[in-house]
């Protein structure tokens, strides 16, 4: 399983629904995650690709979209 | 050594619901209360302010203790709202109780300054005696300032809280405290000149969601105390989905947690104090087990405090 579709994964388990939007549209603009969603998403992500995410880096900016999500893991490999 | 000796409180008495809210707004009331948990705030009439709060609650918190104005040796008053650059509201409060002459020192910080103040009271007790920490806030006239922020300025409300800390009698002492900041954060959550309150929801939560509970954790492992002995967590009003998660974190139930958001919004540095004078008027015995106080604002500033019951 690729990146993009490991992260949809995890987001659609938060969600308990099926993503449909496309990898460079807002999550939540579209209103996918809220705030909670999105702290929930960031320890799923930590777990799932083994990373550690620190403080520093915790701005919705670099998780608001699944190409962005993308990004950023691959920074952090 | 430093005790928790009295809380005291005053809320103004104009009560604003999410019906007058959302149409003030133009949000629906029932998500105001969805994504807060707040059902209603109080609003500070035209003709009180940040001191005149600050000093019912203050007068409140000496008369639980027993104690008068002249037992005071420091005054420490916190507040994001105050109408002033400078000077802030501590002279004025020291004033109005009738103390001139008693050191009374500003802190303006907004959320997390009453927990501030009162972890500098425990340490500044032992030399200056009573330490009387106020917050008082008028959220309400910041968040109406144009252009309104309506997702912000559902959230808040107006209202003042105070606590006595000696250095010679309490209910519980305190025990030790763990502040922190971070100012790589300081523009997702802040009051510019003239302007409404800013607030980056987004990032204030992800950040809080994983500072509060860090910091508490870390506290009571120092302290060799696990979290489900805890008698009770008292933290700043901010969301009640907040404190929600900050028990799920802890893997404490939600009940520990003490929350009347519901009644008065998020008064900023006030609902410290708000929330643990309630739960000291419902709990006027001695606690049984640990407190532990904890808040995260602008800044950003937070930490937890941590207080062991006198058996």
């Amino acid at each position: 399983m690729n990146k993009q579709a490991r992260i949809i994964k995890i987001i659609e388990k938060l969600t308990g629904k099926p993503l449909s939007i496309g990898p460079e549209e807002s999550l939540f603009e579209s209103g996918v995650l809220d705030s909670f969603a999105l702290t929930d998403m960031v320890g799923a992500l930590e777990k799932e690709f083994s990373i550690s995410i620190p403080d520093s880096d915790l701005t919705p900016r670099k998780f608001d979209s699944i190409a962005r999500i993308e990004s950023y893991i691959e920074s952090r490999a | 050594m430093a005790f928790l000796r009295s809380f005291g409180a005053y809320l103004p008495s104009r009560i604003v619901d999410n019906q007058e809210m959302a149409a003030a707004t133009g949000t629906d009331a029932d998500y105001i209360l969805r994504a807060s948990g707040i059902e209603q705030r109080r609003f500070a009439g035209a003709e009180e302010s940040v001191a005149s709060l600050a000093i019912r609650a203050a007068k409140d918190c000496l008369e639980n203790a027993g104690l008068g104005t002249h037992d005071v040796g420091l005054l420490l008053v916190s507040s994001g709202s105050a109408e002033h650059r400078f000077p802030g509201p501590a002279s004025a409060i020291g004033a109005g109780l009738g103390i001139n002459g008693v050191p009374a020192i500003d802190l303006p910080l907004a959320s997390a300054g009453s927990l501030f103040g009162m972890a500098l009271a425990a340490h500044l007790a032992p030399g200056y005696g009573n330490v009387l920490v106020v917050a008082s806030e008028i959220m309400s006239r910041v968040v109406a300032r144009q252009p309104a922020h309506r997702d912000t300025a559902i959230l808040f409300g107006d209202g003042a809280g105070a606590c006595l800390v000696s250095p010679e009698a309490g209910f519980a002492e305190i025990r030790d405290s763990l502040l922190a900041s971070d100012g790589d954060f300081a523009a997702a959550l802040r009051l510019d000149l003239d302007a409404p309150l800013y607030m980056d929801g987004r990032t204030v939560i992800l950040q809080a969601a994983r500072k509060i509970p860090r910091a508490i954790i870390e506290l009571l492992e120092r302290n060799r105390i696990p979290p489900a002995s805890v008698e009770a967590f008292l933290m700043h009003q901010a969301n009640r989905n907040l404190i929600v998660r900050v028990a799920q974190s802890l893997a404490v139930a939600e009940d520990r947690f003490f929350c009347n958001i519901q009644r008065y919004g998020n008064t900023s540095s006030a609902s410290l104090l708000i929330a643990a004078g309630e739960w000291r008027q419902q709990h006027p015995s001695p606690p049984a087990g640990p407190l532990v106080f904890a808040a995260f604002g602008a800044g950003l500033h937070w930490g937890a405090l941590l207080a062991i019951p006198l058996i």
